[in-house]
C-alpha cells in the first residue's frame, strides 16, 4: 500500500463529513425522519439549476445558497402536505423530493447546452479529486502543507453543527422527544424542527458538492443508528456516532486502496467504500452490541427481568 | 325527550358572558370552539374551574376530552374562544401550569434516563443556552422520590413498566411545581399500586390548594376520586360538584344511546348509592 499525503487528506475530509453529518443525523434517526437527508440531497437540484440560470455562473457560493434554500423548502413543503392533506410524512417527503428532483433535471437539461452541470457528478461526487483543489498552503515546520478547499468547507460545517448541537442541546432533545412538552415549556418545537432541517440542508449541500451525496446519506443515518444500539444516553449517542462515522471514513479509504487489487480490479470509489463501511459497522453493532445486540438478546432471553420488580411506594 | 335535551345546549351550565367569569379562577374557558379539518370537535365550551378542586373530565371516546386540555395549552388551534389561567392568557402563565400527556404520546426507546425526562419539566426555568445543573437534578430526583421511583432514576425509560413510566411523567409535572395541572388519562393501563399512588398524589396536591384536571375513563371510580366533574360530549353536558352533577340523567345525556357505556354508567350509579 502506497500511502501519500493526499490519502491523509481524503481521510480527514471523509471524517469531517462524517462528523458534520452524524450530529444532525442522530436527531433525524430519533425523530423517525431518517430519509430526510436523502430527500433533501435530491431535492436541491432545482436550487442549483436556478442559481446557475439566474446568475449565469457556477460560483459555488450562489449555487450553495440556491441549494440550501430549496433544501429548507423541501422540509417546509413536506410539513405542509402532511398537515393539510391526509398524507403521511413518508409519502409527502416522497412527493416533494421526486417532484423537485425532476424539476431540477428539466432545468439542467435546459442549462446543459451552455454548461457542464452533470447530474451524475452531483449525486456521486468524487472525494479522491478534492485534494487537487487547494484553498491555501502554509509551512508546518519544514514541510509545506496544502489545505484542500473541501477540508475548509466541511470543517466549517462540522464546527457549525457542533456549535448548534452544544448550544441547543436541551432544546433539540426535548423537541425530538416530546414536542408537546417543549411547547408547554415555551420552546417552539416547530422552530427547532426547522433549525434541524436547515442544518441537514446546509450539511447535505456543502458535503455533496465536494464529496458526493451517497456518502452524505450514509453518514447521516447509519452511524446514528449504530450508536443508538450501543448507548442509552443521547450525548453518548452523538459522540459515538461521530466516532463511528470518522472511523468508517478511515477504514473505508484503506479498504478502497487494499481490496480491489486483491480481487483483480484497478481501484474503486472511496466515497462508496466509506458508505459501505458504515453499513458493515452497523451489522457488527447489530450482532454484538452489549444490550441491544442480537447475541446478547439470545443469551439473556432466559432471565427476563420482572417488569414489576423494585419496591412499590407505600400509600 | 332525552334526544332533544342532548342536542340543545344543556340547562345545567347556562352560557356565561365574558364578565361573568370570575377573574381569579385557576381556569376559565369562554366560548371555546375547536375544529379538526373544519369538523368541530368541541362546541361553545364555557367553564369556570374553582380553585383547589380535583376535577374529573368524563365523556365517551371522541368527546373531545384530550382536545379540551390541548386547546387550553395552545397545543391545538382554537377556532374561537378564550382561555384564561388565573385571569391571564396561558402564554403568560406557562410556569404555573403543569401537563401530563398520554403515555403513548412519546417514543420510549429514546436514549434518555428517567431523571432526564423529569428534568425536561424544568427546561423553562433553566432557560436557553444554559446547562442542567446539580440543583435541577436534585429537584428532579426529589420529584421522582415523591412518586416512589427515585431508585430508577438512571434507568433508560423503555426499561420501566407502564406504571413506572406514568410515574415518570407525573414526576416531571411535579418538578415544575405548578398550581394548575392537566393530566391526560394518567390511570390508563397502570397497575393497581400505581393507581393508588397516583390517587394519593392527587389528594396531596389538592390539600396544597392546587387545582388538577384529569381526563378519566373509569366511571366506577369517579365519585371516589373527584369532587368536581365535567361531563363532556363535544359540548359541556354538565359541570359542577360531583354529588350534584354526576347523576343518571346527566350520564345518559353524556353517553347518548351507547348501550355498553350505559351499562357502565348504571354500574357507576349503583356504586354511588352504595357509597
Amino acid at each position: 500500500m502506497n500511502w501519500i499525503v493526499d490519502d491523509t487528506w481524503i481521510v480527514i475530509i471523509g471524517a469531517l463529513t462524517a462528523i458534520a453529518c452524524a450530529l444532525p443525523g442522530c436527531f433525524l434517526v430519533l425523530r423517525g425522519m431518517s430519509m430526510m437527508g436523502d430527500a433533501i440531497s435530491h431535492a436541491v437540484l432545482p436550487g442549483l439549476a436556478i442559481a446557475f440560470l439566474v446568475t449565469g455562473t457556477r460560483a459555488s457560493f450562489t449555487m450553495f445558497i440556491g441549494a440550501a434554500v430549496v433544501g429548507v423548502l423541501t422540509a417546509v413543503f413536506t410539513q405542509w402536505i402532511t398537515n393539510l392533506g391526509k398524507v403521511d410524512r413518508g409519502a409527502s417527503m416522497g412527493i416533494v423530493f421526486t417532484t423537485l428532483f425532476a424539476l431540477g433535471l428539466l432545468l439542467i437539461v435546459q442549462a446543459a447546452d451552455y454548461v457542464d452541470l452533470d447530474p451524475g457528478c452531483v449525486l456521486y461526487g468524487n472525494i479522491e479529486w478534492t485534494t487537487f483543489d487547494v484553498s491555501f498552503e502554509f509551512n508546518w515546520g519544514s514541510t509545506l502543507v496544502f489545505v484542500p478547499r473541501a477540508a475548509i468547507i466541511l470543517g466549517s460545517v462540522a464546527l457549525l453543527n457542533l456549535c448548534i448541537t452544544v448550544f441547543f442541546f436541551k432544546e433539540l432533545k426535548i423537541s425530538a422527544f416530546d414536542p408537546e412538552l417543549a411547547t408547554t415549556q415555551g420552546i417552539n418545537a416547530q422552530l427547532m424542527h426547522y433549525l434541524l432541517m436547515t442544518q441537514v440542508a446546509i450539511t447535505t449541500v456543502a458535503a455533496f458538492e465536494v464529496v458526493g451525496s451517497i456518502i452524505v446519506i450514509a453518514m447521516l443515518v447509519t452511524p446514528a443508528a449504530t450508536a443508538h444500539l450501543l448507548t442509552d444516553r443521547l450525548h453518548w449517542m452523538l459522540v459515538i456516532s461521530a466516532i463511528i462515522g470518522a472511523s468508517a471514513a478511515g477504514i473505508g479509504h484503506v479498504l478502497a486502496i487494499v481490496v480491489p487489487p486483491l480481487i483483480g480490479f484497478e481501484s474503486t470509489t472511496t466515497s462508496g467504500m466509506m458508505a459501505v463501511t458504515t453499513g458493515l459497522l452497523f451489522i457488527v453493532a447489530w450482532l454484538f452490541a452489549p444490550n441491544y445486540g442480537w447475541l446478547s438478546r439470545i443469551l439473556s432471553r432466559k432471565d427476563v427481568e420482572n417488569p414489576f420488580s423494585g419496591p412499590l411506594p407505600t400509600d | 325527550m332525552p334526544d332533544l335535551a342532548y342536542h340543545n345546549k344543556p340547562s345545567a351550565t347556562p352560557p356565561l358572558r365574558e364578565d361573568d367569569h370570575s377573574p381569579r379562577a385557576p381556569l376559565s374557558i369562554h366560548d371555546l370552539t375547536v375544529a379538526y379539518h373544519r369538523k368541530p370537535v368541541l362546541w361553545d365550551i364555557d367553564l369556570d374551574i374553582p380553585e383547589g378542586k380535583l376535577v374529573g373530565i368524563i365523556g365517551p371516546n371522541g368527546a373531545g376530552k384530550s382536545t379540551l386540555i390541548k386547546a387550553c395549552l395552545d397545543l391545538v388551534p382554537k377556532a374561537s374562544g378564550l382561555v384564561q389561567v388565573y385571569g391571564q392568557p396561558y402564554k403568560r402563565q406557562r410556569s404555573v401550569v403543569g401537563y401530563v400527556p398520554q403515555r403513548e404520546s412519546v417514543d420510549w426507546d429514546f436514549p434518555v434516563s428517567a431523571l432526564d425526562v423529569v428534568t425536561m419539566g424544568l427546561y423553562r426555568d433553566i432557560g436557553w443556552f444554559k446547562v442542567v445543573r446539580r440543583k435541577h437534578k436534585d429537584i428532579a430526583r426529589a420529584a421522582l422520590d415523591r412518586v416512589g421511583i427515585s431508585h430508577l432514576a438512571e434507568r433508560q425509560i423503555s426499561q420501566l413498566s407502564g406504571g413506572q413510566q406514568q410515574r415518570v411523567f407525573l414526576a416531571r409535572a411535579l418538578a415544575q411545581d405548578a398550581s394548575l395541572y392537566f393530566m391526560d388519562e394518567p390511570f390508563a393501563a397502570v397497575d393497581a399500586a400505581t393507581e393508588r399512588a397516583i390517587v394519593t398524589l392527587l389528594k396531596d396536591l389538592q390539600s396544597q390548594g392546587k387545582t388538577t384536571l384529569v381526563v378519566h375513563h373509569d366511571l366506577a371510580t369517579v365519585t371516589q376520586y373527584f369532587d368536581y366533574v365535567i361531563l363532556l360530549n363535544m359540548r359541556v353536558v354538565a359541570a359542577g360538584p360531583t354529588e350534584e352533577v354526576f347523576t343518571a340523567e346527566n350520564l345518559h345525556r353524556t353517553y347518548g344511546g351507547k348501550l355498553t357505556l350505559l351499562a357502565e354508567a348504571g354500574h357507576a350509579l349503583s356504586q354511588i348509592k352504595r357509597g
